[in-house]
C-alpha cells in the first residue's frame, strides 16, 4: 500500500494559493488517487498567514497534515516557509519563493522580519529549493502567476509527464491566460 | 465520474440530488458555500436571507408548502434560528426540512466555539454528522428520507473541516420530489392546546430514531485487531483516529449524532476491554454513554479546546508526538488586517483620533480591533453593537454612574449586519430614545464570507437585480431624525460628521459608505509614491495599519501590488510627500 503524500502550500492570505491546490488536486485525481485538501476560508484569508493541505495515497483520512508529516511546503513567501518548517517530515523539502512581504507587526515595528532565513533554513539540515517565483512570474507575464512558477518546481519531484499537468493547468485556469500560466510553470520547471 | 468536491459543495450536491427545491440561508464561514454551490443549481431556487431566523421560517413555509427545503448557517447562527426550531420541532413538517449547522472548532473565523450538538438533544431533532464529502452528499439525501419518514426536520452537523476540504465524490442523478399541502390545524398551530398534544409525540418520535439509530448504516462498527480498546467517535475525529490506527482498534462511528444507537453502545463497549470517546469540544457522546452506565475515558483525556489532528491521538493514545525541526529564529505572527483601500480604515481612524469608545460588531470590521488602530471595544454578536450601545448609554447617564460621561460612545456596524439584526436595535434607540450613534459602515456587500449580496445591494444570490433597502429612508422610517452620509476616504468630512452627531443632544446614524475595495465593479486609482525627500519619517501615515505602507531606510514606502490608490495616507502626511499616481 502507498504510503499517503502531504503537500502543504503555505503564504498570505490572497496570493493565489487556493488555485495551486485545486490545480494540484485535478492532476492528482487522474492519477487515481484518493485525495483530500483542505482549505481556509473566512477572516485568516484577510492578509493573514494561510495554509491548504494537499493529501494524496491509496487511502487518505485526514483531511489535515500534521507536524512533522509534511513531503512538501510549497511556500509563496519566504517568512512563511519558516513559519512552517515543524511540519516537514526530516526526508521533506522546501520549495520557496523568495519574496518577502511585512506582516503587520513588522510594518508597526512590533517585530522584524528575520534576516537570511533560507540559510537559517538550511544551517538546520532542511532541503530548501528557494527561487525568486516573483521575477519568473512577471518575466511569464503576471506577477500573479508566481503559483504556476511554484508548481512547476514542484512537478520536478513527480512522476507526472509535462502533459498532465497541462491538462491540469488548461482545466484549471481561465483560456486568456492559460499560455501565460503554461509559460510560469514552464519557467518554474527550469529554474 | 469521479471528481473532487468541497465538503459544502457535495452538500449542495446532495440537496440537488433529493430534489431540494427551496433553499434560504445567511451567510457565514463555515457555511457559506453550501448555499452559494445550490445557487448554481437551475433546478434549486435559492436566496439570501437578512437572518438566519427569516431563512429556517422560509425553509419551513416551502416544506409545508410540499417542497423539499433547507437551511444552512455557521453554528453561531443556528442561536439566531434557535426560537423557529424548537417548534418545528413540534409540527414537523410536509416536505423534508434539512437544516446544515457548521461548527467551527478552533474558531478560524469564529467569535466563539460552541457544540452545535446540544441544540440536537435540546429541540429533539435528529442530527447526522457527515465525515467527509462523499458522505455529505449520501446524508443529506438521507436526511430527507429521515425528515419525512418520522415526520422531523432533520440537523445536519458540518465542521470547518468537513465543510472546506475537498475529497473524492461520485455525484449521481436528480429525483424531483413534491406533495400538495393540506390544512392541519392541530398539528401547525402551536398554542398550547395542540402543542400539549404534540409534545408527546415528539417523544415517542425520539423512541423511534433510537429504534431507527440501532440499524441504520449511518452508524457504523469496525472490527480491529486488538479488543483492548474501543474507540466511539464522529466527524474530523473519525478520520484523526483512522489515519494513526488504520485497523488496530475496533470502531464506532455515529453519522447520526442524536439520538444514539443505546443498545449498539452497550454491546460495542462489552466487547472491549477500555471503551474511548474521541469527540472535538464538548462531552457529547461521552455524557450519553455514561448516562447508559457506562464507563469511558473521554474529556479527561481529550480537550473540549480547539480542534483535533493526528498528533492529539498519537498524544493521548500513545504519549509519543511526531514534529519537524524548528529554525533559529523569532517568526513574527502574521495576523488578518484590513485589506488595503479598505473603506472602513479613514472611519476607524477617525474614530480612534477622537477618542471614543466603539461597540464593534460581526464582520470585516472586526479588524479595526487589530493593532495599530486598536479602535473598538467590543465584539460580541451580530447586531449586539447597536443594542449595546444603547444600554451602554442609558445606564452610564443613570445617577450614581461613574463611568467618564464626557467619552462618547459610539456602534459601528456593516450594511448585512446592521440588515441581520441591527435594525431591531436602532428601533429601540429610537423608541426607548437614548443619545446614540450609530455608524453604519456600508460597503455594499457582505464582506467576511467572501462577498454575498443582501437586501441593501440590489443584487441577488442568483445575480438578478432586486429591492434596494434605502438605509438613509429606514433609519429615518424607525425615528432617526439625524442621518447622513459619509465618504470614508475623506477623513475631513468624517471627522466633521463624528463630531456633529456625537455634540447632538438625539439619536443618530451616519452610514459611512464607500463599496468594498476587493469588489469587481471597484475602479482603483493609480498607485501612490512617496517623495523620500518631503518625507521626514514622521510615521504619521503608519497610524493606519495599511499594509501597503511600510518604513524602508527610514522613510515611508508605499507597495504598488497592494495600493488601491484611495489617499487616506496621503491626508495624513503634514510634508506633502505622497504623491498621486499618474493617469488618475
Amino acid at each position: 500500500m502507498m504510503q499517503t503524500k502531504n503537500i502543504m502550500i503555505v503564504g498570505v492570505g490572497g496570493q493565489g494559493s487556493l488555485l495551486a491546490s485545486k490545480l494540484l488536486g485535478k492532476l492528482l485525481l487522474t492519477g487515481g488517487y484518493d485525495i483530500k485538501v483542505s482549505e481556509v476560508h473566512g477572516m485568516s484569508q484577510r492578509g493573514g498567514s494561510v495554509v491548504t493541505y494537499v493529501r494524496f495515497g491509496d487511502k487518505v483520512y485526514s483531511p489535515i497534515i500534521d507536524r512533522g508529516e509534511a513531503d512538501f511546503i510549497v511556500s509563496f513567501e519566504l517568512l512563511e516557509a519558516a513559519r512552517y518548517t515543524e511540519y516537514l517530515r526530516p526526508e521533506g523539502r522546501i520549495i520557496t519563493n523568495t519574496q518577502q512581504i511585512n506582516p503587520m507587526p513588522v510594518i508597526t515595528g512590533a517585530a522584524s522580519y528575520p534576516e537570511n532565513l533560507v540559510q537559517k533554513m538550511e544551517n538546520a539540515g532542511l532541503a530548501v529549493d528557494a527561487i525568486d517565483a516573483l521575477s519568473l512570474a512577471e518575466e511569464a507575464g503576471s506577477a500573479k502567476a508566481v503559483n504556476l512558477v511554484l508548481l512547476g518546481r514542484l512537478s520536478r519531484y513527480f512522476d507526472f509527464t509535462e502533459e498532465e499537468w497541462m491538462k491540469a493547468i488548461e482545466t484549471s485556469v481561465p483560456a486568456k491566460f492559460l499560455e501565460l500560466n503554461k509559460k510560469a510553470f514552464r519557467l518554474g520547471a527550469q529554474s | 465520474m469521479k471528481t473532487l468536491m468541497l465538503g459544502n459543495e457535495a452538500v449542495a450536491r446532495g440537496l440537488y440530488e433529493a430534489g431540494c427545491a427551496f433553499v434560504s440561508s445567511y451567510p457565514g464561514t463555515p457555511s457559506t458555500e453550501i448555499t452559494e454551490a445550490a445557487a448554481k443549481y437551475q433546478e434549486i431556487y435559492a436566496e439570501w436571507a437578512p437572518n438566519e431566523k427569516v431563512a429556517l421560517e422560509s425553509a419551513f413555509g416551502a416544506s409545508l408548502s410540499g417542497r423539499r427545503s433547507f437551511c444552512g448557517m455557521k453554528h453561531v447562527g443556528l442561536n439566531v434560528a434557535a426560537d423557529p426550531l424548537f417548534t418545528i420541532a413540534y409540527t414537523g413538517v410536509n416536505a423534508g426540512l434539512v437544516i446544515a449547522v457548521a461548527d467551527d472548532p478552533g474558531m478560524h473565523s469564529s467569535q466563539n466555539e460552541q457544540d452545535s450538538r446540544h441544540y440536537a438533544r435540546a429541540s429533539k431533532i435528529p442530527m447526522l454528522e457527515p465525515a467527509d464529502s462523499a458522505e455529505a452528499i449520501a446524508f443529506t439525501k438521507e436526511a430527507y428520507e429521515i425528515s419525512e419518514t418520522f415526520d422531523t426536520p432533520v440537523l445536519l452537523k458540518m465542521c470547518t473541516r468537513v465543510a472546506h476540504s475537498q475529497s473524492v465524490v461520485e455525484p449521481g442523478e436528480r429525483t424531483e420530489f413534491a406533495k400538495a399541502y393540506a390544512k392541519d390545524a392541530a398539528k401547525y398551530i402551536m398554542m398550547p392546546g395542540n402543542a400539549k398534544r404534540r409534545h408527546p409525540i415528539v417523544e415517542a418520535r425520539t423512541e423511534a430514531l433510537i429504534a431507527f439509530a440501532e440499524t441504520t448504516p449511518l452508524n457504523t462498527v469496525e472490527n480491529g485487531s486488538s479488543n483492548d480498546i474501543g474507540i466511539i467517535t464522529s466527524s474530523t475525529s473519525y478520520q484523526y483516529v483512522k489515519e494513526v490506527f488504520g485497523d488496530t482498534y475496533p470502531i464506532m462511528k455515529l453519522g447520526m449524532i442524536w439520538p444514539m444507537p443505546e443498545k449498539k453502545i452497550v454491546s460495542f463497549a462489552q466487547n472491549v476491554r477500555t471503551l474511548v470517546v474521541v469527540e472535538e469540544l464538548d462531552s457529547f457522546i461521552e455524557s450519553h454513554v455514561r448516562d447508559l452506565g457506562i464507563s469511558c475515558i473521554g474529556k479527561s483525556k481529550f480537550s473540549c479546546i480547539g480542534e483535533f489532528s493526528q498528533n492529539t491521538i498519537r498524544e493521548q493514545f500513545e504519549n509519543t508526538v511526531i514534529t519537524g525541526t524548528k529554525i533559529d529564529a523569532e517568526i513574527p505572527a502574521r495576523p488578518p488586517v484590513m485589506c488595503a483601500g479598505c473603506p472602513h480604515r479613514g472611519l476607524f481612524y477617525t474614530l480612534v483620533r477622537n477618542k471614543v469608545t466603539v461597540m464593534g460588531d460581526i464582520g470585516c470590521y472586526t479588524l479595526g480591533a487589530v493593532p495599530p488602530l486598536g479602535a473598538l471595544d467590543t465584539t460580541i454578536c451580530m447586531g449586539a453593537s447597536v443594542s449595546g450601545l444603547h444600554g451602554f448609554n442609558k445606564a452610564s447617564a443613570l445617577e450614581g454612574s461613574v463611568t467618564d460621561e464626557k467619552r462618547k460612545t459610539v456602534a459601528v456596524i456593516g450594511d448585512s449586519t446592521f440588515m441581520h439584526s441591527g435594525i431591531t436595535g436602532l428601533v429601540n434607540i429610537a423608541y426607548n430614545d437614548s443619545n446614540s450613534t450609530v455608524i453604519i459602515v456600508d460597503n455594499s456587500i457582505t464582506g467576511m464570507t467572501g462577498h454575498q449580496q443582501n437586501p441593501t445591494t440590489g443584487m441577488n444570490l442568483k445575480g438578478d437585480p432586486a429591492a434596494k433597502i434605502d438605509l438613509e429612508t429606514l433609519c429615518r422610517a424607525v425615528g432617526i431624525r439625524r442621518v447622513r452620509v459619509v465618504d470614508p476616504y475623506d477623513l475631513a468630512a468624517c471627522d466633521l460628521a463624528v463630531k456633529e452627531e456625537l455634540a447632538a443632544n438625539e439619536p443618530s446614524v451616519i452610514i459611512s459608505r464607500r463599496p468594498c475595495a476587493l469588489l469587481k465593479y471597484v475602479k482603483h486609482k493609480k498607485p501612490l509614491s512617496v517623495d523620500p525627500d518631503q518625507c521626514r519619517s514622521c510615521k504619521m501615515c503608519m497610524k493606519i495599519g495599511c499594509p501597503a505602507i511600510s518604513m524602508v531606510n527610514g522613510k515611508a514606502k508605499i507597495d504598488n501590488t497592494l495600493c488601491t490608490g484611495c489617499g487616506v495616507c496621503a491626508q495624513l502626511c503634514k510634508f506633502d510627500a505622497f504623491r498621486k499616481g499618474e493617469n488618475e
